[in-house]
């Protein structure tokens, strides 16, 4: 199978990049993994005139960490993510959502803010980083533009950015107390789209209350949605089973599923119940744990 | 457009229109027709390669993209007309019958084995989790995989005392 006949360029400086995108505007695409975008090329579901592969950018590659938050540049492969245990201790959601994201072969190309512009609602970047309350750096002829991950997402593979803006890189607050995460995913197979993603991360101050809790949810909407009741309901209150059972009950309302070959909507909208009990009481046993090794 | 490549060691160049993928580059241009093209829609893994060393699917990669780069195909793995302890563990444990995915599951085990010379049968699994095999079961190749780790690292040690 072979795409539509494009241009191709591929500039070797972000300013080029940005150039070429405000001259061919919606007639361009751009490509960072290309995981997404070569196979809806293919299947002539895309077919952009020019193809913009920002793959030599040296300004996009690479990541990094302030006190205050981590930078992920916008090459940053899901491959990256997965293997790097240096991110465990204070972003412990990036590294259980990498490993879920389709298969390693393709976690080898794919990119976190590619998929964020991509925009699937099955996407499980999206979930997890609106969790974790993330931004995006968008570079425009204008300049840069913070666009929080709430306001990117639309709808289904429709963002905020302008046709000449490109994402430079994705910024994950740090957090302040301690934390643990979990990501769900329910899949026919490996490499499938999600029937049911969830990511969640909750932070605990001294006292064991919760401080902060960001619960995202995939493929249950247009877009990845943030469970708001879910996450108050736990908050200034400890995790325990019935606390863990009301907010499971509360992102199961959140979510809005549609009935199609991978499940019935009610049976979707019960998976997020079940994926975030267990989520959150796996999280609670992780960091009962981390207290009693004195972390 | 006019790409130059590195593959299996030896330097080519080729014209390619934009839209030319790299399996397809490697079987038509270059006459290696070892990678195999599955199901064309980077599912299967039967068209995995290496690309400076990391294992992708070559039917969702452009040739463009590889213009300055290193690839590495099956066609790559024997030297010497000496099988690769790899080649030699999927014969020695058949862990094949029809073959169609071997080349990708070569390659992707290949790149495992760079990262992880001792992987355990789970990290085997894990890693070969995007790469289908329709009739053995996966169960030889783990086993050709892990008989592998065992040749390479010996080998390995060999050559050590050697220095």
């Amino acid at each position: 199978m072979f795409p539509n006949a494009f241009d191709y360029a591929a500039p070797t400086s972000l300013e080029e990049a940005v150039d070429l995108l405000g001259r061919y505007g919606d007639e361009a695409k751009l490509m960072a993994g290309g995981q997404s975008l070569l196979p809806m090329m293919k299947l002539r579901l895309a077919a952009p005139a020019w193809l913009v592969d920002i793959n030599r950018v040296p300004e996009l590659a690479g990541r990094t960490e302030t006190d205050d938050a981590l930078f992920l540049g916008a090459l940053t492969r899901h491959a990256a993510i997965e293997w790097d245990r240096d991110l465990d201790a204070d972003y412990p959601l990036l590294g259980e959502t990498a490993a879920l994201i389709a298969d390693p072969l393709v976690r080898n190309r794919g990119t976190v803010a590619g998929s964020l512009a991509h925009a699937d609602p099955a996407a499980d970047w999206a979930a997890c980083l609106l969790a974790l309350g993330a931004s995006v750096t968008a570079r425009g002829p204008r300049g840069n533009r913070l666009i929080t991950v709430e306001d990117l997402l639309v709808d289904a593979l429709t963002t905020t950015l302008a046709p000449d803006e490109i994402i430079t890189g994705v910024t994950v607050p740090r957090p302040t107390g301690r934390v643990a995460a979990k990501s769900l995913k329910l899949e026919r197979k490996v490499g499938d789209f999600a029937i049911v993603g969830v990511s969640l991360q909750v932070e605990v101050g001294i006292d064991g209350d919760v401080t902060r809790v960001g619960i995202g949810l995939a493929a249950v909407g247009s877009t990845a949605l943030r469970a708001r009741e879910a996450e108050t309901v736990l908050l200034g209150r400890r995790l325990g089973r019935e606390t863990i059972r009301e907010a499971a009950a509360l992102a199961a309302s959140a979510a809005d599923p549609v009935s199609d070959r991978r499940g019935s909507a009610a049976y979707k909208r019960d998976i997020v119940r079940v994926f975030v009990e267990r989520g959150l009481t796996a999280v609670q046993a992780r960091l009962a744990e981390g207290q009693a090794l004195g972390a | 457009m006019r790409i130059r490549v590195t593959v299996n060691g030896r330097p080519r160049s080729a014209d390619v229109e934009p839209r030319t993928l790299l399996a397809y580059l490697l079987r038509d241009e270059f006459n290696l027709t070892g990678t195999h093209v599955g199901c064309d829609t980077t599912s299967c893994g039967a068209c995995t390669v290496l690309w400076d060393g990391v294992p992708v699917k070559s039917c969702t990669v452009l040739a463009g993209q590889v213009d300055g780069a290193a690839v590495t195909t099956v066609e790559g793995l024997e030297h010497d007309g000496q099988l690769h302890p790899l080649q030699q563990g999927f014969w020695d444990h058949h862990g094949l019958q029809c073959g169609f995915c071997t080349p990708g599951m070569l390659m992707t085990t290949h790149a495992v084995l760079q990262r992880r010379p001792h992987p355990t049968e789970a990290e085997i699994r894990h890693a070969i989790s995007g790469n289908l095999c329709r009739c053995t079961g996966y169960q030889n190749i783990v086993t050709a995989v892990q008989q592998a780790a065992a040749r390479l690292s010996a080998r390995d040690t060999v050559q050590e005392v050697k220095v």
